[in-house]
């Protein structure tokens, strides 16, 4: 075997309060597709973003054709023959094809101006050796498809004369037709000797393109190897693994009534036919890969989608929350996933973040009444365990952990129904996790009932009564969450890997 | 105490008090009760219109016309003043906010319903509203001495050793402490301009909230077209012409960031008055017209600049907590 193209040697990377990757190595050889594999978090964006400069590592090497480099920057990337080419292709919408081809490195004249003839011809060259005739040098970005943008990508990678292209999920968005066009290309670009990481979390993409994989787990390197040696079975246990030890609080199951009944939910864009029940006290589990469609059909349900179809009926009653505070009348609550975007006004303080939905019952004809505030406040942060030093100070002087914990205090404090919690535990630290789940078990005991959207699956499997999971839009399968049930089944059911029966 | 003395109102009134003790110092008599309750009463229309600009632009929103809006309101009364003097004051104050609260409230339409940028909005409707002023008055002023004695007066009266405008624009500012810090209306407009995506997911409506602060801002430009008309005796096109990037000015100064959701009712009342004070005190120590506007627009990007930078210093402290907390 060849030197590698990039090497990555014991690559640390932490963020506060989470260890991202873990001592990982990987390694890119030329002419080779290598498939990185992983859940959802397991750290695979943040190797991209360590191999094109955007995150600079705390401990490791990179070596590059054999030479040890240090990335400081996505330009210093881009000179060393690294590029990347993502879901969603982050190209300039309003520059035209050649200018996106070339920007950073387009030919000048001799007064150091753009040679755009020069520049045209040379894109025309680029797209027509990657068999992309059909997309014209001097139309905007904005006006080419998907598919076709990433052929521009593409073209971009070559025009730097790249020797490491990484593909994020390039498949993600394309249509069968397509996505056959792109595999030609990745087959091109291997016989043209680049080294090539392909992820994605399709299973015949990887095992029709790649000759070799590297699996990673919660942010460390699990297995690699040659695809043609590995079956499909063994990569999927590499990347559920022996779970970490979680321990989940135990409850028994007082299940009663549907409180929500969902019938053919469906948005002509996002999502179809979801159909679900919710019963009292119930944790209805939402398993799948990013982009899904779960978060869409949760911000659906509480209001934020317009042009949605189907049948909601909340005890009894038919519902159609055209905006979250009609979701929120109907005792329905939504915890984002962007917590700190979504959920808690960090420039806030504590206080003002848990009364804001319930300023209604704590003010008097719009005057607010600060004293009731700061006692509903405190109840709610007393239950929670919230640790701040004052209820006074701004949220966005707390943890993640304990800015989440303001969110869901919020959202109690208006005494909901139906609590769907999106990514509940997401970038939060063990600690506060165990005391989200905790809670979650207090508040189905409390006859609450709560939907649960999560990738990581010990959890789902962990909070579960039952799990709907979701492919592309459509719900692939709900799940008993007894003891049959296990990680490998969701996984498949998720990527779509055999057919399985409902 | 500490977070007092960081704080953008305290240095500013710092800054208002040196002004005034500077220009005393060139010309004694400047700081007297009388001429300082002058000054104040120059201002009190900057500060309640600064004060309606406030609410617009902490819900991330800029109202230009609001000076616009100020004339045609004024024009109104002017006109119904000058052919039915028997029409009591009160009840043309009453009616010159009307139709500012239904100007301003066109505005919010268009932002709510149709979607369209404040900042386009406003444009169009600065130049409509005036327009009409054209249209109602033929083109024509409304002199001094067409004006009822009542209706010039009513900005005039005395108490307590202040004009009655001076008196109009403290009963609006202590009814706007009230309404941004003790309502739940003003915890809105805050939330949704501080961070409008998580006051969405709040179950706070953003459009109806701009809607409300364009409500307000044009209430306050109608009844400030009654105070402008009655001060000054007249009523034309031309008036207040230019005005409402004054407005902006004095928002501006007084720390309200124009990226939307931080600004205080202290800070828009002294930024009017270091405009005002600062328009008394340069011909009094004789520097030309000019130079109050470079300096006016100096103080301007101080103000943003020193915003810009206190923010971002607190931002980095922020940080540094999570990793000790970590």
């Amino acid at each position: 075997m060849s030197v590698p193209q990039i090497k990555l040697s014991k690559i640390t990377k932490t963020f506060p309060g989470v260890r991202a990757l873990s001592e990982v190595d990987l390694a890119l050889y030329p002419g080779q597709v290598t498939a990185l594999i992983g859940e959802n978090g397991a750290g695979k964006s943040t190797l991209v973003k360590t191999m094109t400069g955007i995150y600079q590592p705390d401990g490791g090497e990179i070596f590059v054709a054999g030479k040890a480099v240090n990335l400081q920057s996505p330009h210093a990337a881009f000179q060393l023959g690294i590029t990347a080419i993502h879901q969603e292709t982050v190209l300039f919408d309003e520059l035209t094809v050649a200018e996106n081809i070339f920007l950073g490195h387009s030919p000048k004249t001799r007064f150091n101006l753009i040679d755009w003839v020069e520049m045209n011809s040379r894109a025309r060259a680029l797209l027509d050796d990657i068999g992309a005739s059909h997309i014209a040098t001097d139309v905007r970005l904005k006006d080419v498809s998907i598919a076709n943008k990433h052929l521009v990508a593409v073209a971009r990678a070559l025009s730097i004369e790249a020797d490491v292209v990484i593909m994020d999920e390039p498949t993600a968005a394309l249509s069968y037709k397509e996505i056959e066009d792109l595999f030609t290309l990745v087959e091109k670009l291997k016989s043209d000797g680049k080294a090539i990481l392909f992820i994605s979390h399709k299973f015949d993409e990887i095992y029709r393109l790649a000759d070799r994989y590297t699996v990673f787990r919660d942010g460390e390197m699990v297995g690699e190897g040659l695809l043609a040696d590995t079956p499909q079975n063994e990569i999927v246990e590499m990347m559920v693994g022996r779970s970490v030890e979680q321990i989940f609080p135990s409850r028994t199951l007082d299940i009663g009534e549907p409180i929500l009944t969902v019938q053919n939910f469906s948005h002509p864009t996002e999502f179809a036919d979801i159909s679900f029940d919710l019963h009292k006290g119930e944790i209805l589990g939402f398993y799948g890969l990013v982009g899904a469609g779960r978060s869409e059909v949760m911000q659906a349900l509480f209001g934020m989608t317009h042009g949605t179809s189907g049948v909601i009926t909340s005890q009894g009653k038919t519902i159609s929350p055209k905006s979250p505070a009609e979701a929120i009348q109907s005792g329905i609550v939504y915890l984002p996933e962007e917590r700190g975007k979504q959920g808690v006004i960090l420039d806030l303080p504590i206080f003002q973040n848990i009364s804001l939905p319930s300023l209604s019952t704590t003010s008097r004809n719009g005057f607010l009444r600060m004293a009731k505030e700061f006692e509903l406040a405190r109840t709610y942060a007393t239950r929670l365990d919230l640790r701040a030093a004052s209820l006074d100070q701004h949220a966005g002087t707390l943890s993640g952990g304990n800015q989440q914990k303001v969110v869901i205090a919020k959202w109690l404090a208006i005494q909901p129904n139906i609590i769907i919690l999106d990514e509940p535990t997401k970038g939060i630290d063990i600690g506060s996790k165990a005391a989200v789940h905790a809670f979650m078990g207090e508040l189905v005991e409390q006859g609450l009932s709560v939907i649960m959207v999560s990738s990581e699956i010990p959890e789902v499997l962990g909070m579960s009564d039952r799990v709907v999971v979701m492919r592309e839009g459509r719900m692939a399968s709900v799940f008993n969450n007894d003891d049959t049930l296990t990680a490998e089944t969701l996984i498949r059911c998720a990527a779509g890997i055999e057919e399985q029966a409902a | 105490m500490r977070a007092f003395i960081r704080n953008h109102e305290f240095w500013l009134a710092v800054v208002v008090v040196l002004m005034i003790g500077a220009t005393a110092f060139r010309s004694p008599g400047f700081a007297s009760p009388e001429k300082l309750a002058g000054i104040f009463n120059d201002s009190s229309m900057l500060i309640i219109l600064a004060l309606g600009q406030m609410v617009v632009i902490l819900t991330r929103s800029i109202d230009l016309s609001m000076a616009s809006n100020l004339a045609l309101s004024g024009m109104i009364v002017a006109l119904i003043n000058a052919a039915y003097p028997e029409i009591p004051v009160p009840a043309l104050m009453l009616l010159a906010t009307f139709c500012g609260l239904c100007l301003g409230a066109f505005n919010g339409t268009m932002i709510w319903w149709i979607g369209i940028p404040s900042i386009v909005v406003t444009l169009g409707t600065l130049t409509i509203y005036r327009g009409f002023i054209f249209l109602i008055a033929g083109g024509k002023w409304v002199n001094a001495d067409r004006f009822s004695e009542e209706f010039v007066q009513y900005t005039r009266y005395e108490f307590l050793g202040l004009p009655a405008l001076s008196w109009y624009a403290i009963i609006i500012v202590i009814g706007f402490f009230i309404l941004m810090t003790r309502t739940s209306l003003g915890r809105s407009i805050y939330a949704v301009g501080v961070n409008p995506s998580a006051a969405l997911y709040t179950g706070i409506n953003i459009g109806r909230t701009q809607f409300v602060a364009f409500c307000i801002s044009g209430a306050l430009s109608g009844f400030c077209g009654y105070l402008w008309v009655s001060r000054y005796v007249i009523g034309s096109v031309e008036v207040a012409k230019g005005y409402e990037l004054t407005i902006v000015a004095a928002c501006v100064i007084g720390g309200i960031s124009i990226a939307g959701g931080v600004g205080t009712v202290a800070g828009a009342v002294l930024g009017a008055l270091f405009l005002g004070v600062m328009s008394n005190a340069l011909p009094v120590i004789g520097v030309s017209p000019f130079w109050q506007m470079a300096i006016s627009g100096a103080a301007i990007i101080l103000a943003v600049i020193i915003n810009a930078s206190s923010q971002q210093k607190s931002k980095r402290l922020i940080l540094k907590q999570e990793n000790a907390a970590s």
